[in-house]
C-alpha cells in the first residue's frame, strides 16, 4: 500500500512540477509537497480535517501532493512530540485543535503548542446539550434547575476528560452558580458512544459535537436543549446558551501550525495555500456537509487567539479540577 | 416483505458489473490487508478516501464493505500459520489454529476459518437486513452495569484457558491486567505506569502484546530448542481438505459462534475480541474432549473465527441505524459517509434506500466472492509453511517487528513489542501460559472503565450491578460458569475418594475375615 501510494504521489508530483515548469515559471514558489501531521487515529476529527485539507489542496493544485500520516495517543501530544523532534524532509504542517491545547496541559506535554508556528485556525464546531425524548427535562431552565437543586444528580455523558465537552459542562455549572468540581461528569471514549448511552438514557444528559448527534434530533428520538456557540448552528433551530439564559459560549475549533525548521519562504507558500483553500467552492461544500462552522482566521489573528484560548483552557481545567 | 422487496432491489443495484468490480477490488484488498500485520481496514479506507472521492457513494461503500468483511477472512491466515495475529479478533484463533498448523492440519484450519466466517458472515448479515432496528433497540438497552457484568462474564474465558499450573496461569492472568493499566486513566485523566514516556499514554495496543508473547516470544522458544529436537515440527503430509469428521466438529460451533458475534458486534461498546472469547470458552466447556483445547482443537478455530465475522456485521447495525460507530472501521466508515453529505442514522434507510440496501445486498455477494478467493488460497498458503525453517523463523520476527512499527509509525512501539517477545520467551521456559494474559490485558481496562462509570451514575451505590436484571443475569451466569465445573470436579473427585474408601473397608473386611 505504502510504497505503491508513495509511487504514485511521486508520478504526480513529478507530472505536476513538469506542468507548472511549462506553464508559469513564476509560481514555481508554491509547496512543491506537504506533509499534514494528524495527531490522532483515522476517521477522528483531525483526520478529518487534514483528508479535507489534502484533498482541496491537491484537486485545486494549491500544493504539490499533500500525505497524511497519522499518529495517536495522549491526547494528541503524542503526535505533537513527534512532529517538532523530526527534522522533517518536506514542508510540514500539523492539525491542531481545542483538544490539544487541554492535552498538553492535562499530560505535563514536555513539548507545547508554543513550540510550532501558527498558520490559520480554519474550522469550529458547537456542542450540543441533549437528552432522550422522553426525558422530564424540556428546556435549559429545567436542566439548570436541576442542576442547581444537587448537581450530583445529573449525570453529564460526555467525551474525553479535559476536552471541550468535559470543559462546557463544567463553564455552564460555573456560569449558573454552582461548583465545577461537582458535576458528575461521565468520561466516554467517543462520540458514538455518549450517543449510545443517551440515547439508552444512562445518563441525564449528553454532550458533544452537534453532528453527533444530528441524525437523532432529527428523528426525534432526542431533544436538544442548547448549542454552545456563540451563535445558533446554520440551519438548525436550536437555541444558544445565551439565549437560554446562560451567558457563556464555548466552541471547539481546528486549526493548522507549521513545523519550528519551516523556511520564511515555506511558511509563506502554505499560509497562501491554506488562504486559497477556504476560497474554494469545495471548502465551503465540506464545511456545509459535514456541519463544520467557517471560523477563518490568518496567521497573526490565529496566534493571538491562541495565545488567549491556551490561558482560557488552563483557567477552565483548573477550575473543573483537573489541573 | 418491503425489507424482501428493497433487499432485491438492493441486489439489483449491486449486481451490475461495475459495482461487482468494486465488490471484487474490496475483498481482494481486504483479504491482503487482513493477512498483513499492522494495517488495518481502518487506515486502508482511510488512504482510500480521497481516492474514491469521485465515485459514486454506492459504489465506494460497496468497495468499503468488501475490505471490511475481507480483512477479517484474511486475518486469520497469519495467526494460523505464523501465529501473528494483525488484529485483535484473531488473537483466539491463534491459540489452536496455530496448534493445528504445527501438526499439520493448516489446510483444515484455515478451511474451517473461511466456511466459517463464509456462513457467518451470512447469517449474520440475513440478521442484519431483518432485525436490525431490534437489535440496536435491545443494544441501547446496555449501559455501564450492564457491559461490566457482559466483561465478567467474558473474563471466565480465563477459565478455559488456564493451563494445568493455577499460580502459573493466573501470573500470567495478573500480568496482563497489569499491562492493562498503563496509560492515562479516562475518568481523571492521570496518567498511570507510562514512565514519563509520552507514547506508552494511550496505554499498550493489545496487539503488540499478542503479537509479542505469540509471535516473537514462541519464534524464540522454537529457535532456542531447535538443536536438541528431532522432530519435523510443520508436517505438510496428508489431506488438504476437511474430513467428515472435521465437518461435523465444525457446524456447530460456526452456528454458535454466530449466535455470540452478532449481537455482541451489534453493542455500542461491545467489542469484537469478546464474542471470540465467549465462543472459545463455550466450545471447551461443551466440548468432549476438553484436553485438546490449546493443542489444536478445530472447534477452537471454527467458533471464534465464525463470532469474528459475525461481529463485522453486528457492528454495521449501529452504524446504519443509528449512527453510530462502535469500530475503529465503523468510525472512519462514518467520516466517509459525512464526505459524501450522508448522514447515517433513522433516517438513512428513508433517504438513500439505494445505499443501504446495494451496500446490505453486495455483503452477501461479498461473503460469496471471498469464500471462493479464500478457499483454493488455504493450499497455497500453507506452502509458506514448507519454507526452511531459519527463513521462515527469521520472516516472521520482521514481518512481526514491520508489523509493530506500521500500525502506528512509532518506534517505541517496536522496542516493546521485543521487550513483551523476550518476556513471552522466559514465560514459554517457564511455561507459564500467554493466553490468560492477552484476556486480562483486553478486558481488563474495559470492564475497569465500565465498572467506574456504572458507579460515578449510580453515585457510589454498588446495588446497580444486582439491580439491573440483564446485568444480574449476566453476572449469575459468570458465576455459574466458574462454580458448576468446580462443583462437578469436586462432586466426582468425592465419589472417587467415597469409592476408593469404601474399597478400602471392603477389601480391609475382607483381610479381617
Amino acid at each position: 500500500m505504502q510504497i505503491s501510494r508513495r509511487a504514485f504521489a511521486t508520478l504526480i508530483a513529478t507530472a505536476t512540477t513538469a506542468a507548472l515548469l511549462m506553464q508559469n515559471p513564476a509560481q514555481a514558489q508554491e509547496l512543491k509537497s506537504l506533509h499534514l501531521m494528524a495527531p490522532s487515529s483515522p476517521g477522528s476529527g483531525y483526520d478529518q480535517l487534514a483528508r479535507t485539507i489534502q484533498i482541496i489542496l491537491q484537486d485545486n493544485k494549491l500544493t504539490g501532493p499533500v500525505e497524511v500520516q497519522n499518529v495517536a495517543g495522549g491526547g494528541g501530544t503524542v503526535g505533537l512530540s513527534q512532529f517538532i523532534t523530526t527534522r522533517p524532509r518536506h514542508p510540514s504542517g500539523m492539525v491542531i485543535g481545542f483538544a490539544l491545547v487541554g492535552g498538553v496541559l492535562t499530560t505535563k506535554s514536555a513539548v507545547t503548542l508554543d513550540q510550532t508556528v501558527p498558520v490559520a485556525r480554519l474550522m469550529g464546531e458547537a456542542d450540543a446539550i441533549v437528552v432522550p425524548a422522553g426525558s422530564d427535562i424540556k428546556t435549559l431552565a429545567d436542566l439548570i434547575e436541576r442542576l442547581k437543586a444537587d448537581p450530583t444528580k445529573v449525570s453529564w455523558a460526555g467525551g474525553s476528560i479535559g476536552g471541550v465537552d468535559h470543559v462546557a459542562a463544567g463553564l455552564i455549572a460555573k456560569t449558573v452558580g454552582v461548583d465545577p468540581k461537582k458535576i458528575n461528569y461521565v468520561v466516554h471514549a467517543g462520540g458514538g458512544e455518549v450517543l449510545a448511552s443517551t440515547l439508552g438514557g444512562h445518563a441525564t444528559v449528553g454532550i458533544s459535537g452537534y453532528e453527533e448527534f444530528r441524525a437523532q434530533v432529527d428523528a426525534g428520538q432526542l431533544r436538544a436543549l442548547a448549542v454552545t456557540g456563540e451563535e445558533r448552528i446554520p440551519g438548525v433551530a436550536v437555541p444558544t446558551l445565551k439565549e437560554g439564559g446562560v451567558d457563556l459560549a464555548v466552541m471547539n475549533w481546528r486549526g493548522i501550525m507549521a513545523h519550528p525548521k519551516a523556511t520564511e519562504a515555506e511558511r509563506a507558500a502554505l499560509e497562501k495555500a491554506i488562504g486559497d483553500l477556504v476560497k474554494t467552492p469545495q471548502w465551503k461544500d465540506a464545511l456545509a456537509k459535514r456541519g463544520w462552522i467557517d471560523t477563518y482566521l490568518p496567521a497573526k489573528e490565529f496566534g493571538s487567539f491562541l495565545a488567549d484560548e491556551q490561558k482560557r483552557v488552563e483557567t477552565a481545567l483548573k477550575e473543573v479540577g483537573l489541573l | 416483505m418491503d425489507t424482501f422487496a428493497a433487499l432485491m432491489h438492493g441486489f439489483a443495484v449491486a449486481i451490475t458489473p461495475y459495482n461487482l468490480m468494486w465488490s471484487l477490488i474490496g475483498v481482494t484488498l481486504g483479504t491482503a490487508i487482513g493477512v498483513l500485520p499492522g494495517i488495518g481496514p481502518a487506515l486502508t479506507v482511510a488512504l482510500l478516501l480521497p481516492v474514491t472521492y469521485g465515485l459514486e457513494p454506492t459504489s465506494a461503500f460497496i468497495m468499503f464493505a468488501g475490505i471490511y468483511y475481507g480483512a477479517m477472512y484474511g486475518g486469520s491466515t497469519t495467526s494460523i500459520l505464523l501465529n501473528t495475529p494483525g488484529e485483535s479478533a484473531s488473537i483466539v484463533t491463534a491459540l489452536d489454529g496455530h496448534a493445528m498448523a504445527r501438526k499439520g492440519r493448516g489446510a483444515q484450519a484455515l478451511a474451517t476459518a473461511a466456511i466459517g466466517s463464509f456462513v457467518a458472515g451470512t447469517i449474520a448479515t440475513i440478521a442484519l437486513t431483518f432485525v436490525a432496528p431490534l437489535m440496536v433497540k435491545l443494544a441501547l438497552l446496555f449501559g455501564p452495569a450492564e457491559y461490566f457484568a457482559l466483561m465478567v462474564l467474558a473474563l471466565t474465558t480465563v477459565t478455559a484457558v488456564l493451563g494445568a499450573s493455577l499460580s502459573r496461569g493466573l501470573a500470567s492472568l495478573l500480568f496482563g491486567l497489569a499491562l492493562g493499566l498503563v496509560g492515562i486513566d479516562l475518568q481523571t485523566g492521570q496518567a498511570r505506569f507510562s514512565l514519563g514516556i509520552p507514547e506508552l499514554l494511550d496505554g499498550i495496543d493489545v496487539v503488540i502484546v499478542a503479537v509479542g508473547l505469540f509471535a516473537v516470544g514462541e519464534t524464540l522458544f522454537t529457535v532456542s530448542r531447535h538443536r536438541f529436537e528431532t522432530e519435523e515440527l510443520y508436517d505438510l503430509k496428508g489431506s488438504k481438505w476437511m474430513s467428515k469428521e472435521d465437518w461435523s466438529r465444525s457446524w456447530k460451533p460456526w452456528l454458535r459462534g454466530t449466535l455470540l458475534g452478532f449481537p455482541i458486534g451489534a453493542l455500542p461498546a461491545g467489542g469484537s475480541e469478546i464474542p471470540t472469547f465467549l465462543s472459545y470458552l463455550t466450545e471447551k466447556r461443551l466440548s468432549k474432549n476438553p484436553e485438546e483445547f490449546g493443542h489444536g482443537a478445530i472447534e477452537a478455530v471454527a467458533g471464534p473465527e465464525a463470532a469474528n465475522n459475525a461481529s463485522a456485521a453486528g457492528v454495521l447495525a449501529p452504524l446504519l441505524a443509528l449512527g453510530l460507530p462502535t469500530s475503529a472501521t465503523a468510525a472512519i466508515m462514518l467520516a466517509a459517509f459525512q464526505q459524501y453529505g450522508l448522514q447515517p442514522g433513522p433516517l438513512l434507510f428513508d433517504n438513500n434506500p439505494e445505499l443501504v440496501w446495494g451496500l446490505i445486498a453486495s455483503l452477501y455477494i461479498g461473503n460469496v466472492m471471498l469464500l471462493m478467493l479464500n478457499l483454493p488460497l488455504a493450499g497455497v498458503w500453507v506452502k509458506l509453511l514448507a519454507i526452511p525453517r531459519p527463513w521462515l523463523f527469521s520472516g516472521i520476527l520482521l514481518f512481526a517487528t514491520m508489523g509493530a512499527y506500521t500500525l502506528n509509525n512509532n518506534i517505541v512501539d517496536v522496542a516493546i513489542l521485543w521487550i513483551i517477545g523476550i518476556i513471552g520467551f522466559g514465560m514459554r521456559v517457564f511455561n507459564v501460559p500467554v493466553a490468560p494474559c492477552i484476556v486480562g490485558l483486553i478486558l481488563g481496562p474495559l470492564a475497569e472503565q465500565q465498572f467506574r462509570r456504572a458507579l460515578t451514575i449510580s453515585q457510589g451505590d454498588a446495588t446497580i450491578f444486582v439491580t439491573h436484571p440483564i446485568s444480574l443475569a449476566l453476572l449469575l451466569v459468570a458465576a455459574l460458569l466458574v462454580l458448576l465445573p468446580t462443583f462437578f470436579r469436586w462432586k466426582s473427585l468425592r465419589d472417587e475418594r467415597a469409592q476408593a474408601s469404601l474399597d478400602a473397608t471392603h477389601s480391609t473386611k475382607a483381610e479381617n475375615v
